[in-house]
């Protein structure tokens, strides 16, 4: 069974098709790319599978349930989590704010219980502290938890976004070209963690990237975008070798 | 009919006055992002140097010019002063900024001339029009005619001219523009310094329009003023022109057939209206965040 | 944890320490009757800067019709107690009339926060300038509330103690509510929105809720203030007095609550000590306004907290929400 899948989804900007009758399947605990040219259409598929945009045609399935119509941050309780391409965090506040701030589902006091302080607010804050620390912990940033998030260097950055997005407890997480900007060194660190994120969470990745050397290296299944429709799907060995994709990404 | 015709002209005499306010605030927050709070008052300084002017006995004309070359002084001498240290500070502090220089204004000149009202002279003798039964005042026919030239020159430099090319570019994207090699101080200064000419003449015109003057008139129709270029669609020229006029008319019939003390509740009203349907004003192109 | 708990217990110590030293000042003479009612002044100011940064500086929507909600609370309530006949305690009496007011301050907080979905910035500021000055006309064209001669006659319930104390617990509930995972929902919004609603925070909820609350406060700022002057002038509550209350925040740094009470009460005391100067009082307050903003545009205290009780330490400063390096 897909944990998310996109049946036949498309939509327009004016008369402009971005997507058109677009399919997608993510099962359990798969690394999946997207991929394809600049203008593709990727970012919009993202888009769409988020809330962001609502498709003009298709449906698009949670476990089965459609999430056609959901706001984004109804998509986030249905178990979908992102990051951006151009890195959003909450750049005034702590780091570890910027995680305590994506535990929404862990917490439950009413605003009434935070303003009385009652012993609720007491245990969920100091649960939801204890797991905001082991999660930095795992990104090896715990050190950094009181600093200002936009003080962090680059690549940290990236990190505690794509932690802020585990921290939402999604079956699928998708990120928006998280090698945009690094070298090869933070790279190949950010496959590794790609990788480790897959096995110790327990999630579904989709990922959006420019880098041949990450998407071929982690992907077990990677999707080919081209003038927002569907190219080509298969392995990495398959996409590399398929005439059209090649055609796509030289030129004639 | 012919009530409504005369206010419609009505509407349209203080449209106009409200539209060359609204263009210096449309240019200035196109290119800064500020709501220059203190542009009211460079019409209220208008006004009270052309009153001096005509005391002492100079021709019109030349009160006007003189009365527009202080204005720009002013305006140009705040932007320098008050709002470039701030142009890297939190939008906000601008804006309580752009404030602080309006009070100040409104203060300094209370002080040195007092509060209490003054009666503009009524020198201007221009003979009133008769169509039909109507009768247009010459003060509206003056108005009107000069809001549409300075409008018109406006539209020319902006178009035209290598100063306002360079406006245009800074208020599309200021950091494209300096490397193209955009003097983008020189640009806003040039910017305060045409706005601030078109208060004067707005302030100028009010005065005929209601001859009372004193330190703080300039803040009900430089508020308004400011409300047409939100309704035009901000740092749209065409839409500050459009907003204005729409003010104008808008105003003088809720007085003529609803209430003149609802005149401004009226007002207000269409504007939140107009920016509910349209958020970004009249002319304004809607532009989302890219995600 | 167990810090933050005897934090709070110390304010609150604080709280009553306060407000008995100005009783014991006050019975002495020291206090006379003329800084008593510029302290009742501070008090309501207070409220009202502290309300007006829930809008402007937590959630990060300009705000400039903060008097208008101020003025429908102050009337609604004094209406109601000058047409009552409860018999009842004077305090209840008004305690019932701030909650009317404040419940009406908050239904048009509401309607100024539906628009609050749809703009942002700038645009939202002018909705609420129109908002404000709507209300305004409304009231001067009102038989009931008295038009633009102004309310006369309203019951004198207000002083200085249940100003204090209804202050203070206002200050509290703010603060409280910013150091909760509903307020660090609100100042996410202000960072970043589009984040906010990627990590599942429901934005449009907390925008109309932060309208709301923040109307609310001002409503009840309103019911006390006409409880204490006895006299509603509309005039009062015109666009300047909306900037004002602004000021206030913007000077103590936006986002920062005691920040907010320090601007409140050194804008309220600054008229009164240059009262002296008559006719340059207001010149010398702009000036000083314009030196503030060129030398501290980001406010006396940014978005830190003061705290009476030592600096806190590093690590609370920083993950409390409200903290954060300038």
């Amino acid at each position: 069974m897909a944990i998310l899948e996109a049946k036949n989804i498309g939509i327009q900007f004016g008369g402009l098709k971005a997507v058109d009758k677009f399919n997608l399947e993510i099962f359990e605990n798969e690394i999946v790319g997207l991929i394809g040219p600049n203008g593709a259409g990727k970012t919009t598929t993202f888009n769409m599978l988020t809330g962001v945009y609502q498709p003009t045609s298709g449906d698009i399935f949670v476990e089965e349930e459609s999430i056609l119509g959901l706001k984004p941050n109804q998509t986030v309780s249905k178990g979908l989590a992102r990051t951006f391409q151009n890195i959003r965090l909450f750049g005034e506040l702590s780091v570890i704010d910027n995680i305590k701030i994506a535990f929404q589902k862990n917490m439950s006091y009413s605003i009434l219980s935070g303003i009385l302080k009652t012993p609720k607010y007491w245990t969920e804050e100091r649960i939801a502290d204890q797991k905001a620390r082991e999660l930095l912990d795992i990104f090896d940033m715990e050190h950094l938890a009181g600093v200002t998030a936009k003080n962090l260097p680059y690549g940290r950055q990236r990190k505690l976004e794509i932690a802020r997005a585990l921290a939402t407890d999604p079956k699928v997480l998708m990120l928006d070209e998280p090698a945009a900007g690094m070298n090869p060194q933070e790279t190949r660190e950010l496959m590794d963690t790609i990788s480790f994120i897959k096995d110790k969470f327990d999630v579904s990745i989709l990922l959006i990237e420019h880098d041949m050397n990450l998407v071929m290296g982690i992907c077990e299944r990677i999707v080919v975008l081209n003038y927002g429709v569907l190219l080509a799907q298969g392995t990495p060995e398959e996409i590399r070798n398929n005439p059209q994709v090649i055609k796509a990404y030289l030129g004639e | 009919m012919e009530k409504f015709i005369q206010q419609l002209i009505n509407g349209l005499h203080v449209g106009s006055i409200y539209a060359l306010i609204a263009l210096g605030y449309t240019m200035v927050y196109g290119i800064i992002q500020l709501i220059n709070f203190a542009h009211g008052d460079i019409l209220m300084i208008g006004a009270f140097s052309a009153y001096f002017l005509i005391g002492s006995g100079i021709p019109i004309w030349l009160v006007i010019i003189i009365s527009v070359l202080l204005c720009v002084l002013v305006g140009v001498i705040i932007e320098k002063f008050a709002y470039k240290p701030l142009r890297e500070a939190p939008r906000i502090s601008a804006l309580i900024t752009a404030i602080a220089v309006s009070l100040f204004l409104e203060n300094l000149f209370m002080v040195l001339f007092k509060p209490d009202p003054r009666p503009f002279p009524q020198t201007w003798d221009i003979p009133s029009l008769n169509i039909g039964g109507l009768q247009i005042e010459g003060i509206t026919i003056v108005t009107i005619v000069i809001s549409v030239i300075l409008m018109i020159a406006l539209e020319i430099f902006v178009n035209k001219t290598k100063n306002g090319k360079a406006m245009k570019a800074t208020s599309q994207d200021a950091q494209a523009s300096t490397l193209m090699g955009i003097n983008i101080n020189k640009t806003i200064s040039v910017t305060f310094a045409i706005g601030s000419g078109l208060a004067a003449v707005g302030g100028i015109l009010y005065s005929m329009a209601y001859p009372l003057i004193d330190p703080y008139m300039g803040m009900m129709p430089g508020l308004k003023a400011f409300v047409a270029a939100v309704l035009g669609g901000i740092g749209i020229i065409p839409g500050a022109m459009l907003g204005g006029v729409v003010m104008g008319i808008a105003e003088s019939m809720t007085k003529s057939y609803i209430s003149s003390q609802l005149s401004d509740a009226v007002v207000f009203g269409i504007l939140i209206i107009v920016l509910l349907v349209k958020p970004s004003g009249i002319f304004g192109k809607n532009t989302r965040e890219k995600v | 944890m167990t810090n933050n708990k005897k934090r709070y217990v110390l304010n609150l110590a604080a709280v009553i320490l306060l407000f008995v030293v100005f009783k014991l000042l006050m019975g002495s003479g020291i206090i006379d009757s003329y800084y008593e009612g510029i302290l009742i002044l501070v008090g309501i100011n207070i409220i009202l800067a502290t309300s007006l940064n829930m809008t402007t500086g937590f959630l990060g929507e300009l705000t400039l019709g903060h008097a208008g909600f101020m003025a429908v609370g102050a009337y609604a309530s004094a209406i109601f107690t000058m047409n009552t006949n409860m018999q009842i305690s004077d305090t209840l009496i008004l305690l019932i009339s701030l909650l009317i007011g404040g419940i009406i301050a908050g239904i048009c907080g509401f309607v100024v926060g539906v628009p609050a979905l749809r703009l942002r910035g700038d645009y939202l500021g002018i909705i609420t300038l129109g908002f404000g000055e709507i209300i305004r006309v409304i009231l001067v064209n009102l038989d009931i509330t008295g038009g633009a001669l102004g309310l006369r006659g309203i019951m004198p319930y207000s002083n200085f103690t249940n100003i204090y104390w209804i202050m203070a617990i206002i200050v509290m509930i703010i603060f409280s509510l910013m150091n909760s995972r509903h307020g660090r929902s609100i100042i996410s919004i202000r960072e970043n929105e589009i984040a906010s609603e990627a990590v599942g925070i429901n934005t449009s909820f907390y925008k109309i809720f932060t309208f709301v609350l923040s109307a609310f406060f001002a409503g009840i700022a309103g019911g006390l203030f006409a409880h204490y002057m006895m006299v509603l002038d509309p005039k009062k509550f015109n666009f300047m007095f909306s900037i004002e209350i602004l000021v206030m925040v913007v000077l103590g740094g936006m986002g920062s609550i005691t920040g907010s009470i320090i601007a409140a009460i050194i804008l309220t005391f600054l008229p009164e000590l240059l009262r002296g100067l008559s006719d340059y009082r207001l010149l010398i307050y702009a000036l000083l306004l314009l030196v503030m903003m060129l030398f501290r545009p980001k406010g006396l205290l940014g978005t830190k907290e003061f705290s009476l009780f030592g600096r806190r330490s590093k690590e609370d400063v920083k993950t409390s929400g409200l903290g954060g390096e300038e």
